[in-house]
C-alpha cells in the first residue's frame, strides 16, 4: 500500500505542484527544506492528502520537522489512516 | 506631535492600560500588549542599544521573527534616538550562502551600528560581518534578543529618541533582492506621522478600529498599515505571522471573527488563497460582518479575485461593502490611493482595442461581448496632501484616460535611498516622484494598468527580473547576458508566475514547446538546476523554465536581451 501511496502522492507533486509531470521524485528526496514544495503549495498538499487518503494533516504540521520525505509523509498517513 | 518617541510618550501617559498589540501564535496562547508593557519593553531594548555604544542616528538591523521582540526591538530603536531596519528572517529554503551574501551587501550600503538577532542566529550573523570585513567595512556589533530585559521604569528625558527632530530619519525599509537591498527608503519621523495623517481620515480609522494582519513587517504594507499605523493612532493591532498564515490561511478569518476586526489589507493573491484554501469545517462559527473594510493593495487588484473572495466569505458575513482598494508604495510611506471605503469600488468598462492599440481607456457601454472589454478597478482617490499626475514619456501631462507613467507629490515623501544621493535623484523630475507604474485618471478615480519598468510583482512583493537573471547565469551551460526573467499573470493564483528563458549552446530545434524538457536531456538537467538555483537563491518558486537553442531569445539593436519582447514571443509560442 504504501507504494502505492508514494506514487500518488510523487504524480500529484509533479503535475498539480511543480507543472513538470515528466519529473520523478525519489522516495528520500527532500521537499520542504530543499525549496522543492514552496509554501504556498503546503496547503494543497494537506487538503489533498485529506480528500485522497481521509487523513489530516495539522497547519502546524507542514514543516520539515514533521516530513521532509516522500517516505516520511506516507509513513504519517498510514500510521494515521488505521 | 513631531515625533514617533513623542506619540508613544503620550499614548503612554493617557492610554498605558489600552491594548496596543495582540500577537497571535500557532504554538502557544497569544500575547497581549498593552501600551505600558510596550514601551517598558521597548525601552528595555533602548537601553540595550545604549549600552552597546550604539549612537543616536545609527542604523540597525532587527533579524527576527513575528513576536514580541520583533514589536519591541524595532519601536526601542526608535525610541533610543537609532534607525531600525527590519530583514526578512532566514527560511529553511533558503541557501544560507546566499542570505549570507545579502547581509554582506547589506552591510556595505547602510553601514550599520548594530544587528538583534536570536541567540541561536548569532553565529549566522557574526560570519557574514566577517564577510563583509574583508571588504574594509566597519564592523556591526551584534545583539541577541535575550540579553535584553524590560525596563522597570522609563526615564523620558534619558531616551535618546526623545529629542530628535521631525526631519531625522526615523526608519528604513527594503524590498527584498540585490536591487531592492540597495535601496533602502528612508522615512523621516514627519514623513511616517504626516502619512497617517492623510491617510487615517480617508479610512475613517479611529480608536474602535480593529486591524487584524497577517502581513510581514519588513514590507510597507505590513510595516504602516499592519503595525505602526494602528499602534500610533491607538486603534488595536491584531498581529499573526505570514508563517502560520500561509500554512493555515483560515487563522486569519477566524481571528477576524474572534477580535470583531474591522481592517484587513492584503495583496491580491491572498484573495484567491484564502478563497481556495479554506475548509468549510475551519470556518464553522466564523463572522466576518464586523469587517468594514479588507483593502486590496501592493500588487495588481483583479475584480475576479475579488468575485472569489467574496463568494467564499459572503455566507460567514462578508459585506460586498467591505471590499476596497488601495495603491501605496514605501517611497509615499504606504498609502497613494484609496478605494470604497464609503461605498464600492468603482469599476470601468474599457475598450480592449483602443487600450492596447492607442493606450487609450475608452469607456463602453454594456452590449459588446466579454473578450473586447476590459473591466478596471479603481485604486481609488488621491488620499489627503498627495498628489498624483500621469505623465508621457517626456514628462508632459496627459489628459484624463491616456495611460502613462503615474507620478507623484505628497507632504510624506521619502527622505530619500539611504546613503545613494545618486538613486534618490534619478527617482525624481521637477520634484514628481517617478512611480515606474502605469495608469489613467478619470473622474478623479486612479487606475493602474501596468509598469513602466520590467518588475515583477509575486504575491505582493517585488522581484527585479535582473537579480533572477543574475542567479541563472550562474548555473553552467548558461551565458552572461542569455536569459530573461518576467512574469505572467496567473487567473487561479491571482498573482504572477515567473518565467525564465535561457538560451543555451545546444541544438535544440524541432523539439517541441522549449518549457516541456525531458528531465533526462541535457537541457533538462540545466533546467533543474536554474529552478533549484532560483528557489536557494530568492524568496520564488519557479515553475516555468524554458531552456531554448542559440538564437531564440530577441535581442535589442544594442545586443541586449529584451525583456518584454520575449515575454510577447513567450505568450504567442504556448498559445
Amino acid at each position: 500500500m504504501s507504494d502505492h501511496v508514494i506514487d500518488e502522492l510523487s504524480v500529484y507533486m509533479v503535475t498539480e505542484i511543480l507543472k513538470q509531470p515528466e519529473r520523478k521524485i525519489a522516495s528520500g528526496e527532500a521537499l520542504i527544506s530543499s525549496g522543492l514544495i514552496d509554501s504556498f503549495s503546503l496547503v494543497d498538499l494537506s487538503i489533498f492528502i485529506e480528500e485522497r487518503y481521509g487523513v489530516r494533516i495539522d497547519d502546524t504540521e507542514l514543516n520539515a520537522d514533521t516530513f521532509d520525505t516522500l517516505e516520511q509523509l506516507t509513513a504519517i498517513i498510514r500510521e494515521r489512516r488505521t | 506631535m513631531d515625533t514617533i518617541p513623542q506619540i508613544l510618550f503620550e499614548a503612554y501617559r493617557d492610554a498605558p492600560d489600552r491594548t496596543a498589540i495582540t500577537l497571535l501564535f500557532s504554538d502557544r496562547p497569544e500575547v497581549e500588549l498593552n501600551y505600558r508593557d510596550l514601551v517598558h519593553f521597548s525601552a528595555g531594548y533602548a537601553s540595550s542599544l545604549a549600552e552597546s555604544g550604539v549612537a543616536r542616528g545609527n542604523v540597525v538591523i532587527l533579524i527576527l521573527d513575528h513576536g514580541a521582540d520583533l514589536v519591541c526591538a524595532f519601536f526601542g530603536t526608535i525610541l533610543h534616538g537609532a534607525i531600525p531596519a527590519i530583514m526578512p528572517f532566514l527560511t529553511e529554503k533558503l541557501s544560507t550562502k546566499q542570505y549570507r551574501a545579502s547581509l554582506t551587501e547589506l552591510f556595505a550600503i547602510t553601514s550599520p551600528r548594530a544587528v538583534i538577532t536570536y541567540p541561536e542566529f548569532v553565529p549566522e550573523v557574526q560570519a557574514a560581518i566577517e564577510n563583509a570585513n574583508h571588504t574594509g567595512l566597519f564592523a556591526p556589533m551584534v545583539l541577541s534578543s535575550d540579553q535584553v530585559s524590560t525596563a522597570r521604569s522609563i526615564k523620558w528625558d534619558e531616551l535618546g529618541g526623545m529629542d530628535r527632530s521631525s526631519n531625522d530619519i526615523v526608519l528604513l525599509q527594503h524590498s527584498s533582492g540585490t536591487t531592492g537591498l540597495q535601496k533602502g527608503v528612508a522615512l523621516s519621523h514627519q514623513a511616517v506621522i504626516r502619512q497617517i495623517e492623510n491617510y487615517a481620515p480617508v479610512l475613517e480609522l479611529s480608536q474602535d478600529d480593529v486591524i487584524v494582519s497577517w502581513l510581514p513587517l519588513y514590507h510597507d504594507m505590513g510595516l504602516i498599515a499592519g503595525f505602526i499605523m494602528p499602534v500610533l493612532a491607538r486603534a488595536r493591532l491584531v498581529l499573526m505571522s505570514p508563517f502560520d498564515w500561509v500554512r493555515g490561511p483560515y487563522r486569519l478569518m477566524q481571528a477576524i471573527s474572534e477580535y470583531r476586526g474591522t481592517l484587513c489589507w492584503m495583496p491580491n493573491f491572498a484573495y484567491n488563497f484564502c478563497a481556495r484554501k479554506i475548509r468549510d469545517r475551519e470556518l464553522e462559527g466564523v463572522n466576518l460582518s464586523s469587517l468594514r473594510a479588507v483593502i486590496n493593495c501592493s500588487e495588481p487588484m483583479h475584480w475576479s479575485s475579488h468575485q472569489m473572495f467574496l463568494e467564499r466569505f459572503q455566507p460567514y458575513g462578508l459585506s460586498p461593502q467591505a471590499l476596497a482598494t488601495c495603491y501605496a508604495m514605501a517611497e509615499n510611506v504606504f498609502a497613494v490611493t484609496q478605494g470604497g471605503i464609503n461605498g464600492p469600488i468603482k469599476e470601468d468598462m474599457i475598450d480592449r482595442q483602443a487600450f492596447s492599440n492607442r493606450q487609450v481607456a475608452a469607456p463602453i457601454d454594456g452590449g459588446l461581448h466579454e473578450g473586447s472589454m476590459l473591466r478596471m478597478l479603481s485604486a481609488g482617490n488621491p488620499i489627503n496632501n498627495t498628489e498624483v499626475r500621469v505623465i508621457d514619456s517626456s514628462g508632459n501631462e496627459l489628459p484624463e484616460r491616456h495611460v502613462g507613467e503615474i507620478s507623484l507629490q505628497s507632504n510624506c515623501m521619502l527622505s530619500g535611498y539611504y546613503n545613494r544621493p545618486d538613486a534618490t535623484e534619478k527617482a525624481f523630475i521637477d520634484g514628481w516622484y517617478l512611480t515606474g507604474d502605469l495608469g489613467y485618471q478619470a473622474d478623479g478615480e486612479l487606475y493602474i494598468t501596468g509598469r513602466v519598468k520590467d518588475l515583477i510583482i509575486v504575491g505582493g512583493k517585488n522581484v527585479y527580473p535582473q537579480d533572477l537573471e543574475r542567479l541563472v547565469e550562474d548555473v553552467d551551460g548558461v551565458h552572461h547576458g542569455r536569459v530573461v526573467a518576467f512574469g505572467v499573470f496567473n487567473e487561479n493564483t491571482g498573482t504572477e508566475d515567473v518565467v525564465v528563458i535561457a538560451e543555451v549552446d545546444l541544438e535544440l530545434e524541432g523539439k517541441g514547446i522549449p518549457c516541456m524538457s525531458d528531465p533526462a536531456s541535457s537541457e533538462g538537467k540545466i533546467a533543474a538546476q536554474i529552478r533549484q538555483r532560483i528557489t536557494q537563491g530568492s524568496e520564488i518558486a519557479l515553475r516555468y523554465v524554458c531552456v531554448v537553442g542559440r538564437n531564440w531569445l530577441l535581442k535589442t539593436s544594442s545586443g541586449k536581451v529584451a525583456r518584454s519582447a520575449n515575454r510577447e514571443k513567450y505568450l504567442s509560442e504556448m498559445g
